[in-house]
């Protein structure tokens, strides 16, 4: 919209600002992690759901995948995780800082990799369902990958596992997720900015605007909708194995595949902020994330109640979201106008010049 | 000239229906090739055949003397075999540049390439083609905006876009405005003797086929009625029965 | 689990109680299901709270009973209830999403479900909850089979419902309306049927079968108020499978839905109840995939 020179001062001054936020206020640490967890979340969700029009109600799949991936992994690494499930964690295990770094730096790769090769593979299977069938769908899969982790003793069944716990300080450990959250959502916001300015957003949004066509015109449809999955699959596998590991403890249902909770969240943030677009999720997070913590505890639990509402009302009445509204009211800024020009000053003759030369 | 498509006994039913039968239908290159019939005599059918759009029961369809009647869509569309939509489509969230610089072809089938930007020649390239068909003006605006004859043109556009060999046009002048129909015309022949398309037309508008059109095929009833130049279809007593009967059947029933 | 399958190869009649009971159980889904193929098939609307419907239509019976009704009058009372309730909730929220694209209607009945379940929630409490009709069982196979009599009973009512429903999609004025609507609403608007009217209707009526169902489920088994998604996604199982308008089939994949549910239950163990019927969903939707795949066609 603007020049150069004011758009990195606006990132700079969120990247400093993010740095800068926990250490002004220490005690919401954990809080402005969690907005930071929120807007990879809807970043993610927008891949598939925005720009390619697959509507998935279960890419918490992933995340839980890359959570329970990322246990495995550290605990594995050291000892024995049957055992280490058995007691939920709480046997008396020292993971020295060696172990520990070591174990959650693997266990962040693991996550990434199983969470996309899960995408691959499901990816063959659910990625030819359309429409309402693919949401249904996915929805089926985290729900069944809830009740199946919930049911498995090894990696700790429904009653849950602790995670190792952190070498250090806890304002430390705060600071250190925090850091972590945060340069994974900076970085996936800038992997996507790029990627959205490649062939694959072209073709992304020909998928969501009519897939038929797109298949009639030769499109490598299903290449570019595995590669999207699959690149959901790898930042919510990282920012699963992350947010274990910052809450300490992992729960099937509540935690690792929170439907109704996380699963919703993602895509009500992306209809708030205006799905299709790279900033709208990061302004629906942020919108969402301030708003509930500040009105969460307050309401008594009606809170529920009141995010299905909000749910409701932004479907019905605020579909196209905030980026969208704008995209509506001031379509200029965004370059859809008519031009002037009525046509080119060569026209069409560079055609025939073309042709002649091939 | 050897037939750059030549469909051999093609047949095709839908549960029952007869839609197409035993038709053989060849179209040369570098010329216009008309398919005309009366209302549900089985053109689009035969289109949908030829893009693989739905298997066929009987027949060989060839493309370049290649068989495609067994591959997909988009294995055909590769090959440079297009088509057009009776209702256009077209992206419609997305503005006419757009629309045009994802039909840019896929140069080769490398993972990387999906991440690949547009160089200017491309962008240059498409506004040449929205010039051609006359949407320069509005080529910032999202396609669905667009009038119904517009997307039609946008349609053609990102068909020629593709660089395609043949392209099948499901009723072109459809929709658009009868004043706007000459510059179609002449666009189209411009298509073929400028960019060396081969075109393959459904049309309803009779004096448009006959201007338009090198040679042409009568369908009726799902079969194939007659064939020849436009002269020779337009004195042909059963093409002429064709119309007026169904015209007849469908007031009498 | 394998001991499991040991008992019911030596113990045969160990089946018979659990076939029954997935009847049983099975010949409520079919109501909820074909609620949920109504809506579906004539106003095109994936309905993600049809369990909640259900949830509520058992706790506003609950309530009932425990005011001092008899279980089996609470009936037609919540059944007209949830009529009034569905009619309301399509005027506020499904006639402004109906014509929309399908993800919309799929989320907002996807909120309209939180909204449901945690509003009943915060009224009832997170407790499970149960009608007892007050009847006894019934001891059969010497004693190795029981079967509670309100099971029987409910059944039978199960039956009356369905049958008269049928009747009233053949036979009245609406129930033609509604078809003609479900083929083809242009068409049906231009031969003067308000189609507004029977989209009200069939969305009111979906919910009070619905309600009827919860009740019958709150006395043959348990609600929760969180026990509605289950419900929608068996719903779903069961449509998807059988196909829309076709009521001999969505009968057949209830009870069918009903015996598997029971059979994992017993076999795999109640951890993974749950997770049979939600996994079916997606073996049934990939298999119909599957089939249309095969034909260059797509799941629309």
């Amino acid at each position: 919209m603007t020049g150069s020179l004011p758009k990195g001062i606006l990132y700079g001054a969120i990247l400093v600002a993010g740095f800068v936020a926990p250490i002004l206020f220490p005690g919401y640490t954990f809080s402005i992690a969690g907005l930071w967890v929120m807007i990879l979340l809807a970043l993610t969700w927008d891949i598939m759901g925005g720009q390619m029009g697959y509507n998935s109600l279960g890419n918490v799949f992933f995340f839980g995948i890359g959570m329970y991936t990322c246990m495995i992994v550290q605990v594995g690494l050291f000892y024995d995780v049957a055992e280490y499930t058995a007691h939920s964690g709480a046997v008396n295990v020292h993971f020295a800082p060696g172990q520990y770094f070591t174990g959650l730096t693997l266990g962040l790769a693991a996550a990434a990799a199983v969470a996309t090769l899960f995408a691959l593979v499901f990816g063959q299977l659910i990625l030819g369902l359309r429409g309402p069938y693919f949401a249904i769908g996915t929805l089926g899969v985290a729900l069944s990958a809830g009740e199946l982790f919930g049911a498995w003793p090894f990696v700790g069944g429904g009653g849950g596992v602790a995670l190792p716990t952190y070498p250090g300080e806890p304002d430390d450990r705060a600071y250190f997720f925090y850091v972590l959250c945060m340069l994974l959502a900076v970085a996936a916001f800038a992997f996507l900015k790029w990627l959205y300015s490649t062939r694959f957003k072209l073709v992304a949004n020909a998928i969501r605007d009519d897939e038929e066509k797109a298949e009639a015109m030769g499109l490598h449809t299903k290449r570019y909708k595995n590669l999207g999955f699959a690149i959901t699959a790898f930042f919510l596998g990282i920012s699963g194995g992350l947010y274990g590991n910052m809450i300490g403890f992992i729960e099937p249902l509540e935690v690792a595949y929170p439907v109704v909770t996380f699963g919703i969240f993602m895509i009500v943030m992306c209809l708030i902020g205006g799905k299709g677009t790279l900033w709208g999720p990061v302004i629906g997070a942020t919108l969402f994330h301030v708003v509930r913590q500040l009105t969460w505890t307050y309401m008594l639990g009606w809170q529920w109640v009141a995010l299905g509402g909000l749910i409701i009302v932004s479907v019905v009445f605020f579909q196209q979201g905030i980026v969208g509204w704008m995209q509506e009211k001031w379509p200029e800024w965004f370059g859809i106008r008519v031009d002037e020009k009525s046509s080119m000053d060569d026209g069409f003759e560079a055609g025939t010049a073309k042709k002649e030369a091939a | 000239m050897e037939a750059i498509i030549k469909c051999h006994g093609v047949s095709k039913a839908y549960g029952g229906v007869i839609a197409n039968e035993d038709i053989s239908v060849e179209v040369p290159p570098g010329r216009i090739t008309g398919l005309i019939g009366p209302n549900g005599s089985g053109k689009t059918t035969l289109f949908n055949s030829i893009v693989g759009y739905h298997p066929t029961d009987a027949g060989s369809i060839t493309f370049e003397g290649r068989e495609i009647s067994n591959m997909t869509t988009q294995q055909i569309s590769r090959l440079g075999l297009l088509r057009t939509f009776q209702q256009t489509r077209v992206y419609k969230r997305m503005n006419c540049v757009d629309n045009m610089l994802v039909s840019v072809p896929d140069r080769d089938d490398a993972f990387w390439s999906m991440f690949r930007g547009y160089p200017a020649e491309s962008t240059r390239r498409a506004e040449q083609l929205l010039d051609f068909v006359g949407l320069y003006q509005k080529r910032y605006l999202t396609s669905g905006s667009l009038s119904f004859g517009q997307q039609k043109l946008l349609e053609f556009a990102m068909a020629l876009m593709r660089e395609p060999k043949v392209l099948l046009l499901d009723e072109p002048t459809a929709g658009i405005n009868p004043t706007l129909i000459n510059g179609l015309i002449d666009r189209l022949k411009r298509a073929v003797s400028e960019l060396g398309v081969t075109l393959f037309v459904i049309e309803h508008n009779m004096p448009v086929i006959m201007d338009l059109a090198d040679n042409i095929y009568c369908l009726a009833n799902g079969r194939l009625l007659a064939h020849g130049r436009p002269d020779e279809i337009q004195n042909d007593e059963r093409v002429l029965n064709a119309y007026l009967g169904t015209h007849h059947g469908s007031e009498a029933a | 689990m394998l001991s499991s399958l040991e008992l019911l190869i030596s113990a045969p009649v160990l089946n018979v109680q659990l076939l029954l009971d997935g009847i049983f159980i099975g010949a409520v889904y079919a109501l909820a299901a074909y609620g949920l193929a109504l809506v579906w098939g004539v106003m095109n609307l994936k309905n993600l709270a049809q369990g909640d419907f259900v949830i509520m239509g058992g706790y506003l019976a609950w309530m009932l009973v425990n005011q001092g009704m008899n279980p089996f009058l609470t009936l037609p009372i919540v059944a007209i209830a949830m009529f009034a309730f569905g009619w309301a909730i399509y005027r506020i929220i499904i006639c402004r999403v109906i014509e929309r694209d399908l993800f919309t209607s799929l989320l907002a009945t996807f909120g309209l479900a939180l909204v449901m379940q945690q509003i009943l929630n915060q009224i009832y409490g997170p407790e499970v909850q149960s009608i007892n009709a007050g009847f006894d069982s019934l001891a059969i196979f010497g004693g190795m089979v029981t079967v509670a009599q309100v099971k029987l009973i409910t059944l039978c009512i199960t039956a009356v419902l369905a049958a008269s429903l049928v009747c009233f999609m053949k036979m009245s004025r609406m129930g033609q309306a509604i078809r003609a609507t479900a083929q083809d609403p242009r068409a049906a608007r231009v031969m003067g049927i308000n189609t507004d009217r029977v989209y009200a209707f069939t969305f009111a009526l979906n919910s009070a079968i619905c309600g009827a169902a919860g009740v019958l489920i709150a006395m043959i088994w348990v609600i929760q108020p969180f026990y509605g998604i289950p419900y929608s996604i068996r719903a779903f199982v069961i449509v998807t499978a059988a196909g829309l308008g076709n009521l001999p089939g969505v009968i057949l994949a209830a009870l069918g839905l009903g015996v598997a549910e029971q059979y994992a239950g017993f076999t795999l163990g109640a951890q993974l109840q749950q997770f049979t019927v939600v996994s079916l969903l997606v073996v049934v939707l990939l298999f119909k995939q599957f089939q249309r795949g095969r034909k260059r066609q797509v799941l629309q």
